[in-house]
């Protein structure tokens, strides 16, 4: 369950907040049936809360959104992208934890 | 010392959630350092984090998902008062009470945390082949979830590597998914299950290439295949695969307790025979972290009860003085 702070994206919006963002965008590509997936979610939780106004955490389905997880190649989950001005700039793959993840993206926050 | 508590819990798999129940219920208010997220299977929750139906837990007559399996023991934990925490044990002092218990930096003069006993609920992550381009394409089409990474294969032909029942029900699985699954399998017959063996042999979309191991896996930014050889003549040859997942065994967590508890030669952990009890007194040994034999989630979750009780008792001996 994301937090209010975690931007849900889908087919329709994935562009649009990607490009139209004046922040790094972290996109959390993940699904329901991904345990490490569900191990990260609150971390990411936390993440938009303490970082909001210097990054934004969003989520994509990879069920509900195949053809966005292929146009980036993701071939496993979790992964997350950071996007800068509508551009992937950062790819992590695979579940870490809370002081990992911070220092993986210190560089964009 | 005042600050010490009763038990700490190392680990949060079935047989460490387990444990956490059960002193939960005694009151000792355990405190449960679940590990931190990884894609292995050391991670919070365990193994069955990595996989999808499980059918042979008893009480669940049509199975369940592995992580949802988890959950329900992590809530249940939580429920009776269970503390359980996101981090990752760096170091233990076994040498005197309270045991001295490290998160973060080993090198911390002092512990974050203290316990009269600790139980050790480790567990055993997935063994990797150890190949250069295993490591550099881990993500990249290697895998050792087939849960998490097999929807990104569909239509796709890739292989498994082991023979025992994670790899078969990795092969069944990925057969949902992709449109031909090889298993490669070191030797010419299975240790997997007769059910599982059934299963696979039966499913069309899976072949078996038997005497095999990989010795390189190909790709430049994403695999492509894989050099196979055989293990009788040495003969080499490629398979062409955009997905390589790696089921070949599991090694115990136990790093930190080296020097400490007694251990096989394997590093699988130590208990005495028919307890949970190890060499230092007020440390319990629970799950896969020591057993390598039957290796389960109900006998991981038995042997955490059996933990959690092995405390209990030794706590209100030492209370009695």
């Amino acid at each position: 369950m994301a937090g209010d702070a975690i931007t849900a994206l889908t087919d329709d919006t994935f562009d649009e907040e990607i490009t139209g963002s004046s922040e790094p965008v972290l996109v959390d590509f993940w699904a329901e049936w991904c345990g490490p997936c569900k191990m990260i979610a609150p971390i990411l939780d936390e993440i938009a809360e303490e970082q909001s106004g210097k990054i934004k955490i969003a989520k994509l389905n990879v069920d509900d959104a195949p053809d966005i997880a292929r146009r980036f190649e993701v071939m496993s989950i979790p992964t997350l992208i950071v996007f800068k001005d509508g551009e992937p700039v950062k790819r992590l793959v695979g579940a870490k934890g809370k002081p990992q993840l911070l220092e993986e993206i210190a560089e964009y926050v | 010392m005042s600050d010490a508590r009763e038990v700490i819990i190392i680990g949060s798999g079935p047989a460490g959630l387990t444990a956490a129940i059960y002193t939960a219920r005694a009151n000792l208010a355990p405190l449960v350092l679940e590990g931190e997220p990884s894609s292995t299977s050391d991670q919070p929750g365990g193994q069955l984090m990595l996989t999808t139906d499980v059918e042979n837990y008893p009480g669940f007559p049509e199975g369940v998902m592995g992580p949802e399996l988890m959950q329900n023991f992590r809530t249940q934990a939580a429920r009776f008062g269970a503390e359980i925490e996101t981090v990752k044990v760096s170091k233990v002092d076994l040498s005197s009470r309270p045991y001295g218990v490290w998160v973060g930096d080993p090198d911390a003069a002092e512990p974050t945390h203290r316990a009269e006993s600790i139980i050790v609920a480790t567990g055993a992550q997935s063994l990797m082949l150890g190949l250069e381009n295993e490591s550099r394409l881990m993500g990249y089409g290697v895998s050792t979830c087939a849960t998490c990474d097999g929807f990104f294969f569909r239509d796709q032909e890739i292989a498994v590597v082991g023979g025992g029942d994670s790899a078969l029900e990795e092969a069944n699985f990925l057969t949902r998914f992709a449109s031909k699954v090889t298993i490669i399998h070191r030797r010419d017959e299975l240790r997997a299950s007769k059910i599982m063996q059934d299963r696979a042999r039966a499913n069309d979309k899976i072949e078996f290439l038997w005497d095999s191991q990989v010795v390189d896996v190909l790709g430049d930014d994403k695999v492509s295949g894989a050099v196979i050889e055989h293990t009788k003549t040495g003969e080499r040859s490629e398979l062409a695969i955009s997905g390589l997942f790696v089921a070949i065994g599991h090694r115990p967590n136990t790093d930190i307790f080296k020097g400490q508890l007694e251990m096989q030669d394997n590093g699988y952990l130590v208990a005495e025979p028919d307890s949970t009890r190890t060499t230092v007194e007020g440390v319990f040994v629970c799950g896969d972290v020591q057993d390598d034999y039957y290796r389960q989630a109900i006998t991981a979750a038995g042997s955490g009860c059996m933990a959690a009780i092995d405390a209990e008792r030794w706590l209100e001996a030492l209370a009695d003085g």
